[in-house]
């Protein structure tokens, strides 16, 4: 990827660097403030544009779908939220999320219903919308992300610098700049408060578990987690990388049997919480895993850039396969694809490991598993901004293909103004003068030709989505061209990422491994 | 620091480019009546000739700047037409517009601040020729107040700082010709500049024109007089040649507005209204017959009746007399030692005594002294902490501005993040500042923490929070919708408070060091 270089004023002739007011001697817990007061601003003005399917009756879109979650959560028994009845018709936007996300609609339909109880109103409010309702609405995932998501960063941020996870190369100052990238992440952004969803609850929740993870709480971290699997289904995508670094860790202590049991303990404890208004009957609880799992949808919607989607213009998986061997055959790929990751954790568990596991796992999930969405590449973005420090090109690269994959959405929300704005600022972050963790890659220039190659191609299918009518026999060429760029970079991505977490057994890090390994 | 290896003008442009981002995401944001103001102007400029520019009355917005600015709205509707048809054509047309009709609009304020970013650019160098602090420059580009102002009221201040900024900086440098032909430049832009005036004639005239012989000043007078004469001919001659001159000065001077605009500028006047109201009530109280005035103060056209009950009446000549009297320090101090190293202060100075006396100021006149303070802000630790409280205080004021729910979390997100990047910025320089200075007198290991807030101003600040809460929540409570004034009173007499004491700090501060 042929990155702007920053010049670094080589002659001596030139002006004293610039001093940036929040650098060191900065007092860092005012630097942690305005960063995430930044971050904060950057949401609210993102949250001033379009939300999916405005205007767009019948159907509308995800904004509808959790304002239609809070409607029926307010004036329904929990014991109806999943079942079709006469109030709740499950082919209109059923409820498909865990029962912590229906907790959390319950609660904010509480604080909406408070003062424009029209919003929520059983039946007559399908399809409300009002400026009003919209910035309430907007405050709603503003204030999850501000309980959630931001404590879940500074924590992580916290436990990393205090552990030294990327190795002794990493400068101490580097904190901020990663904790600029963790918050200001412009896909997280543009989907939780542009086109409208709670990403920022079970994101953060597993931010949060992976910081209880670093700084060795791991007791807290089970339980994050199982909350966060209780909030999206999605967050198993990080299960082989949880389960697979907390064994190893287990294993290697004095009494691994009572370790592990603990962990089920808490694991276990959260699950029967969550789910008690469901446990009564064996019926109840399967009717909510029915819902959770839509196989009838079928491997892929839309054009989302993993393996079933692309391969599908050669292979008509569809049509040549029925849901059953579908199902296990992506089930088998997707275990192919994370198992080298979860060896090694169980191998050697260490902390800058179970960051690379995290973005394996989640990345086979992304390009194997049964129905993913093209917002789905939130999570393997999560970890990769973790690495930010430890592996600046691939996050600024990875960040930039993963919103191009998701153009077309944003482009039928009517977010792209948002887009190049948030994207504009995220580079300009990532590059910002006195970051000096982005350095040029010493490699030859072929293979910077190579690497340019599908940038210049993204750049071009931007204006080119905007501007030229696909041709009529192929109504979503330019959707499936998209696709195929981000779905190529995706998989060098996660080759080399995979490489990269064998090699750390292989080139074991000189400095501050001893602390780890416990 | 290795780390800070970016040389000051890429961070400059760096922050600009930031900015820029920032202002793309304020577009779909609310617009007030100055968005149709400059539409019209826009459509005006490029469908008519300059013969009706003045004349046209089409719009309820007619044109009442000066020609410059016409000629800087037709330069920005050159483009226009390749956008949308609609925008350029006259009659305005009043249906609700096309988002690519909005995004132009936008557009060319963000554009038009590339003047500025070329101004601070050159001002990265101060009058003694050493490097102005990043943070100097950043707290100018990244002015909530102007970004406010600009991109979400929508005006083009951007614009008219950078030319003002421009002849700052030309004066600083020494180049006083091309400070001076800026000016003129600003005051053919818009005539509210014409307060700095008199610092200027004066400075120029002594800097300039005195010191060097009777015949090289007088050759210099003329020369500079001769700029100034060109820019105003260029500017005002065509409507001299169409005999338009009183039609022009009618609409750049309209008389018959009242000392107050809709809502109080917090200035002194604020303070003369209050004691006319206490003094009403004690009299009415001990048994005086008090009329209560007619005129109301919420209304910007107050018209002949004086609005005061017993306080005598202000007339613009009574707030003219004044400004010069508030400015006379500086004058003498610019007349007896005419310093580049100054001129950035008493040209602010010049602007807040407008600001403080003038008539029917308008709030966002705060901006043309708070952005050139914010380059002299980390001089010396007494004007850090005067800049930290004038610029909480000027963007607070500010705050009734953007009424509406939507931008509330904006308005306040804006003004947070930059008193947290003061605060970040002021302490991190201030203490290697001491460390410096530590190292330079090898001090016996007293370590004297430089606080950049004091007590005082820290409790002021806190009201700030006090007045913000009243008014968004307990005034509800308490008054539900009788006193809809209160909350705007409040802010503005508050915020009155810190502008008294800033523009009373500028004033000791002139005289004691200048």
């Amino acid at each position: 990827m042929a990155k702007p270089r920053k010049s670094r004023n080589p002659a001596s002739d030139l002006p004293a660097p610039a001093r940036l007011p929040w650098q060191p001697p900065a007092q860092p817990v005012a630097t942690a403030l305005l960063i995430s007061l930044a971050a904060l601003l950057v949401r609210v003005l993102v949250s001033v544009g379009p939300y999916s399917g405005q205007g767009a009756a019948p159907k509308f879109g995800d904004y509808e779908a959790q304002r239609h979650w809070m409607e029926l959560t307010l004036h329904l028994p929990t014991s109806d939220w999943y079942r079709n009845t006469s109030d709740n018709d499950l082919a209109y936007w059923g409820l498909d999320y865990p029962p912590l996300s229906a907790y959390q609609s319950l609660l904010h339909a509480r604080l909406i219903n408070a003062s424009l109880p029209d919003t929520v109103a059983l039946r007559s409010s399908r399809g409300f919308e009002s400026p009003e309702s919209k910035l309430l609405m907007r405050w709603t995932v503003l204030s999850s992300d501000l309980m959630v998501f931001f404590p879940a960063a500074l924590w992580f941020v916290w436990a990393y610098m205090k552990d030294g996870v990327g190795g002794g190369g990493e400068k101490r100052e580097g904190w901020m700049w990663l904790l600029a990238m963790v918050l200001i992440n412009p896909c997280l952004v543009l989907i939780d408060h542009g086109h409208f969803q709670y990403n920022c609850i079970s994101l953060g929740l597993t931010l949060g578990a992976i910081a209880g993870v670093l700084s060795r709480n791991e007791l807290a971290a089970a339980a994050l987690f199982s909350l966060a699997i209780n909030h999206k289904q999605m967050s198993m995508y990080f299960a082989p990388a949880f389960f697979g670094h907390l064994l190893g860790k287990c294993l290697k202590r004095k009494y691994p049997i009572l370790e592990v049991t603990k962990l089920g303990f808490v694991v276990f404890g959260t699950f029967a919480l969550v789910w008690w208004p469901y446990l009564r009957s064996y019926q109840a609880t399967m009717q909510v895993i029915s819902r959770l799992a839509p196989f009838e949808r079928g491997i892929y919607e839309d054009y989302v850039a993993n393996f079933w989607c692309s391969t599908s213009v050669l292979i008509k998986w569809k049509r040549l396969f029925a849901i059953k061997p579908l199902k296990l055959m992506s089930l088998c790929a997707t275990i192919f694809a994370f198992l080298p990751s979860f060896v090694q954790q169980v191998k050697s568990p260490s902390n800058l490991g179970f960051l690379y596991s995290l973005l394996n796992s989640s990345f086979s999930f992304y390009l194997f598993s049964y129905q993913v969405h093209e917002k789905s590449i939130l999570l393997p973005l999560l970890p990769a901004s973790l690495l930010a420090l430890h592996e600046p090109h691939l996050y600024g690269w990875f960040t930039y293909y993963a919103l191009f994959s998701m153009y077309p959405l944003i482009c039928r929300d009517q977010l792209l103004l948002q887009y190049i704005a948030v994207l504009g600022l995220f580079f300009l972050i990532y590059y910002s003068p006195g970051a000096s963790y982005v350095k040029g890659i010493n490699v030859s220039s072929g293979t910077k030709a190579v690497l340019s190659l599908p940038l210049l191609c993204s750049i071009l299918f931007h204006i080119v989505y905007l501007q030229i009518e696909p041709p009529k026999r192929y109504p979503f060429l330019f959707d499936a061209l998209i696709m195929f760029i981000c779905f190529s970079q995706f998989v060098i991505l996660t080759l080399y990422t995979n490489y990269k977490q064998w090699m750390l057994d292989l080139h074991p890090r000189p400095v501050g491994r001893r602390k780890k390994d416990l | 620091m290795a780390a800070a290896a970016a040389s000051p003008s890429t961070a400059t442009v760096w922050a600009f480019a930031a900015a820029t981002c920032v202002k793309l995401l304020l577009v779909p944001t609310y617009r007030s009546t100055d968005f149709d103001v400059h539409r019209y102007w826009l459509a005006l400029t490029h469908a008519l000739p300059a013969r009706q520019w003045y004349v046209d009355a089409s719009s309820e917005w007619t044109l009442d700047y000066p020609p410059f600015f016409a000629y800087f709205s037709r330069l920005l509707s050159l483009a226009a037409p390749l956008v949308d048809a609609s925008l350029v054509s006259l009659p305005v047309p009043a249906a609700p517009h096309s988002s690519p009709y909005l995004l132009y609009l936008r557009l060319t304020v963000a554009f038009s601040d590339l003047l500025l970013l070329a101004s601070v650019l050159l001002l990265a160098v101060d009058a003694r020729r050493r490097q102005r602090p990043f943070l100097a420059l950043v707290l100018v580009l990244w002015s909530p107040a102007l970004l406010a102002v600009d991109h979400v009221h929508f005006q083009y201040n951007g614009f008219l700082m950078g030319l003002l900024l421009l002849s700052l900086h030309f004066l600083e440098q020494g180049k006083d010709l091309a400070g001076g032909v800026a000016f003129a430049a600003l005051l053919c832009s818009k005539h509210l500049f014409l307060v700095a005036a008199p610092v200027y004639f004066v400075y120029l005239f002594r800097h300039y024109c005195c010191g060097r012989g009777v015949v090289r000043g007088l050759g210099r007078l003329v020369l500079m007089g001769a700029g100034v004469v060109a820019i105003f001919a260029m500017a005002f001659a065509p409507f001299m040649y169409y005999g338009q001159m009183q039609q022009l000065f009618s609409r750049l001077f309209p008389f018959g507005r009242g000392l107050f605009h809709a809502y109080w500028a917090p200035n002194f006047w604020v303070f003369y209204i209050i004691l006319d109201k206490i003094l009403a009530y004690v009299l009415r109280r001990l048994g005086f017959n008090i009329e209560i005035p007619e005129a109301s103060f919420t209304r910007g056209l107050v018209g002949d009746s004086s609005p005061f009950a017993v306080l005598p009446k202000v007339t613009p000549i009574t707030t003219f007399l004044l400004v010069i009297l508030a400015m006379t320090p500086c004058l003498v101090k610019a007349f007896s030692n005419p310093q580049p190293k100054h001129i950035i202060r008493w040209v602010s100075y010049a602007c807040s005594c407008g600001f403080m006396f003038g008539w029917h100021v308008h709030e966002k006149a705060s901006l043309h002294f708070t952005i050139p303070l914010a380059l002299i802000a980390m001089d010396s630790l007494d004007d850090v902490r005067h800049y930290f409280l004038l610029s909480i205080v000027s963007c607070y004021s500010l705050f009734p501005l953007l009424f509406e729910n939507q931008e509330y979390p904006i308005k306040v997100l804006l003004l947070l993040t930059y008193s947290t990047l003061m605060w970040v910025g002021f302490s991190s320089h201030l203490s290697a500042n001491s460390a410096r200075e530590e190292k330079k007198a090898n001090a016996s290991g007293i370590i004297v923490k430089q606080k950049f807030t004091g007590w005082i101003s820290l409790w002021y600040l806190s009201g700030v929070f006090a007045i913000e809460l009243w008014s968004q929540v307990f005034h509800n409570y308490v008054f539900g919708d009788r006193l809809p004034f209160l909350p705007l009173m409040m802010v503005s007499v508050y915020c009155g408070v810190g502008m008294m004491y800033s523009w009373m700090w500028q004033l000791l501060w002139i005289v004691r060091h200048t």
